[in-house]
């Protein structure tokens, strides 16, 4: 390490992870799947919602204020659903990182699953690590600059592919691809795709580990969420130490391996000064009471498949991922030497302890089962009733009345009193409604609406309407000559049926 | 710097860099960081130059792409106006009555309109056209010199009892206190207070002096004369008040509201819209009147 002269700046060490098959691998095999498909097939799903609505089943509608979610329309005054949601989110982050720590980023986050796409295509084109590695280090040559083209070709397409998935979120799909071939989209839809493609590719095909260790807020704020019950991929050195490979084996027991900062490329590690006791798994010298090797052969295999580039017998670090893919590596490797798998596992902090003392491990669904999960998960679930709750509740008719106040009456030339009152009506259905307004004071009052006649005003399906009303007391009533008189208007939706009601304030002369 | 050091229990290499034996740890930067670092600062340069950027005592540098707020808010201006022509021009051209049957139209004409009332027309009439003493009130259904489209347009255009437009609405009410004694005013300001009650305009002592010297111009119903812009004293609308004071100063002295004209200030399509705001209020008439004069 002291050979190189001191920078202050590193270069990305290029990082060429094996393939690897198991469990683990399946299992993210299978999430990037059906990510990938929720991501592109979501905006071309359909939904009826009548003819004067989309038909997208989840939509975006920035443009008329709408988002609309299968049989859910949410309007902007309704935005706590998505509030509410994000709250959930929260929650759901907490609840899945006490559980099992980084699964996040391990599995679902999206720059783990395109970088998991891109390394698939470039493996599928250049061949496992060391082709790759080969490939890397041979001068260029037609072969290099077809495969290193095929690559960045493919990675290209899938980028487009995934800027362009992005806006169909936002309008109507079909149209909007049809628009995009024949080059009439609205040049903010190719702006974003542009710029989605150049990120997708950038950081899925060259920065990958790059956008987890300097760019990811998330690394550095698991630290305060995890805990010692916390479920994460670790390597049970109580088991795997003193290691050593082949016929020194056995002078490895004496050998015992420091372990450095920056193992397997240059991720810097997460300074744990307190390490050294037994409390945390890390690469801690085993002590020094066990007889014999350990069972890790110091092959490498945890190291050459991942894809951050670190050696997770360093122990937790900040680089770290929990990709799994260290414990398929490790578990075929075991499976080859006759040992039982479980070298590299999910354990937790407190485990740590307890195995190397020689206890049995303890079954990772116990790991779930404390009051902290069970916090969050309740917690997650009053949110989510609450919000389920507020979706069926909703009223269906909406109407707010304001009375205009300047000024606050009109006396006409009869003596009668005129008050004006902006009514808005939400019309949230696909056809057009009609309502019936009347005023709770009775034949005392006579209500017309502005520019039509009768006491009926039309929405159209699916806006809010702003209805100019007059309501007018006739000469010597009551409510002419009183300075307030409290008011309740009804609005009734003639084709539904449902009622509600606004209370407002009629102004008369008053004592002048 | 020139010493290399690693840190014993991080491990980790030093800058060389200690205070008072705190050292710093050297966990270096990814290159490409510092590239995009080097980046922003030309971008910025760049972008000094091409836009104002550098203050000076009076203003800033230009930037040599000429750009400025001030140019993007007129650019949006003239872009508004330019997209309005047509609607202006059709505001001009229609008969006004056919204003209403034409939503677009009538939405322009109205939102344009109370751009103009408030600019021009709320230091008088109120910012609700509510009017004041002596200004009228522009919400109800009481109408001086008449209240059709038309009717208002005339008045914004023309103004009441001004010397610059010649065109202007004109009439004037005597100060009958040079006329009539103190007692004879008396008996017409009670006789005019009971008007909106039902009493008959000619009968009684108030009513021989109506006779002679109102209803010339207010009618010998007292329901006035918008030819003249003589108000109906039946109704219960007083532009100047109707307590005692306030009707023997108005007999006694004679009002003379006076309104500008409007037409020289405000262009054709100005004027009607404000017209058609004015009268969308609430207050507005649809049928011609037969005592109204017509441009």
């Amino acid at each position: 390490m002291s050979e190189h002269s001191t920078s202050l700046y590193a270069a990305r060490v290029p990082i060429f992870p094996r393939r690897v098959s198991g469990f683990y691998r399946n299992l993210k095999w299978w999430i990037m799947g059906l990510t990938l498909a929720v991501y592109y097939i979501t905006p071309w799903l359909r939904w009826d919602r009548g003819p004067n609505l989309p038909d997208q089943a989840v939509l975006v509608d920035l443009a008329n204020r709408r988002f609309y979610f299968f049989w859910i329309e949410i309007w902007p005054h309704e935005f706590y659903f998505v509030a509410g949601l994000l709250v959930m989110a929260g929650l759901g982050l907490f609840l899945f990182t006490a559980a099992l720590g980084r699964v996040w980023c391990g599995y679902a986050c999206p720059q783990t699953v395109w970088t998991d796409l891109f390394l698939m295509v470039e493996r599928w084109v250049q061949g496992d690590r060391n082709a790759r590695m080969r490939l890397r280090n041979a001068p260029m040559s037609p072969r290099k600059a077809t495969l290193l083209g095929t690559t960045w070709t493919i990675w290209l397409l899938i980028a487009l592919a995934t800027g362009g998935a992005w806006v169909f979120y936002f309008t109507d799909a079909p149209t909007l691809a049809r628009d995009l071939v024949a080059f009439q989209a609205p040049g903010v839809a190719y702006m974003t795709i542009a710029i989605l493609t150049a990120t997708t590719f950038i950081f899925g095909g060259f920065m990958r580990e790059q956008i987890c260790i300097y760019m990811c807020p998330w690394p550095r704020i698991q630290g305060a969420m995890m805990d010692e019950g916390t479920l994460t991929v670790a390597y049970r050195d109580w088991r795997g130490e003193p290691r050593g490979k082949g016929l020194r084996r056995r002078e490895a027991a004496s050998d015992l391996r420091v372990t450095g900062p920056q193992i397997g490329g240059r991720s810097p590690l997460i300074p744990m000064p307190g390490v050294r006791d037994t409390k945390i798994v890390g690469a801690a010298p085993a002590p020094a009471s066990i007889a014999g090797p350990g069972d890790c052969i110091d092959c490498n295999a945890c190291v050459n498949v991942c894809p951050m580039g670190i050696d997770i017998r360093d122990g937790q670090q900040m680089a770290c991922i929990t990709c799994a893919l260290c414990i398929d590596a490790c578990d075929q490797v075991m499976a080859k030497i006759g040992q039982p798998r479980g070298l590299i596992d999910y354990v937790a902090l407190s485990d740590a302890p307890r195995e190397a003392a020689g206890g049995a491990p303890i079954p990772a669904w116990r790991h779930a089962m404390r009051p902290r999960n069970f916090l969050y998960t309740g917690l997650w679930s009053l949110v989510g009733i609450l919000l389920v709750v507020a979706l069926f509740v909703r009223p269906d008719i909406e109407m707010t009345v304001s009375p205009i106040r300047n000024p606050t009456y009109v006396a006409l030339s009869d003596g009668s009193v005129r008050n004006v009152y902006d009514v808005r009506l939400l019309n949230k259905h696909g056809e057009a409604r009609q309502f019936l307004l009347s005023p709770s004071l009775g034949p005392d009052l006579t209500l017309q609406i502005e520019g039509q006649p009768g006491n009926t005003l039309t929405v159209p399906a699916d806006t809010q309407q702003l209805t100019r009303v007059y309501l007018t007391a006739p000469p010597g009533s009551e409510a002419a000559a009183e300075d307030r008189t409290e008011l309740r208007l009804w609005v009734v939706d003639l084709e539904g049926g449902e009622r509600a009601h606004v209370d407002t304030v009629f102004n008369g002369k008053g004592t002048q | 710097m020139s010493k290399r050091r690693i840190d014993d229990v991080t491990g980790t290499e030093t800058t060389g860099h200690e205070w008072d034996g705190i050292e710093e740890l050297n966990n270096p930067l990814p290159r490409w960081w510092l590239w995009t670092f080097y980046g922003t600062v030309a971008f910025s340069v760049v972008y000094m130059i091409l836009y104002p950027a550098i203050p000076l005592i009076n203003g800033a540098t230009g930037g040599v792409l000429g750009w400025s707020q001030r140019g993007d808010v007129a650019a949006e201006i003239a872009a508004v106006d330019a997209a309005q022509a047509d609607m202006r021009a059709s505001l001009t051209e229609v008969d006004l009555a056919a204003v209403s049957l034409n939503p677009e139209l009538l939405s322009f004409a109205t939102n344009a309109g109370a751009a103009v009332f408030r600019t021009n027309c709320s230091q008088c009439h109120g910012s609700g056209a509510a009017g004041a003493l002596g200004y009228p009130n522009l919400l109800d259904d009481a109408w001086l010199w008449g209240g059709t489209l038309e009717d208002i347009a005339y008045t914004v255009r023309h103004g009441i009892r001004n010397e610059v437009d010649p065109d202007a609405r004109y009439s004037q009410m005597p100060a009958f206190g040079e006329m009539l004694t103190e007692e004879e005013i008396a008996t017409l300001v009670a006789h005019v207070q009971s008007l909106p009650e039902g009493q008959d305009p000619l009968a009684g002592p108030g009513g021989e002096l109506f006779d002679m010297n109102c209803s010339s111009c207010h009618g010998l119903d007292a329901q006035g004369d918008r030819f003249l812009g003589a108000p109906n004293l039946t109704d219960a609308i007083w532009l100047y008040g109707n307590s005692d004071d306030q009707l023997t100063e108005v007999i006694t002295e004679g009002p003379f509201g006076v309104m500008p004209p409007w037409g020289g200030r405000l262009t054709e399509a100005e004027v009607r819209a404000v017209a058609t705001y004015v009268h969308g209020l609430g207050g507005g008439e649809t049928q011609v009147g037969e005592n109204d004069n017509i441009e």
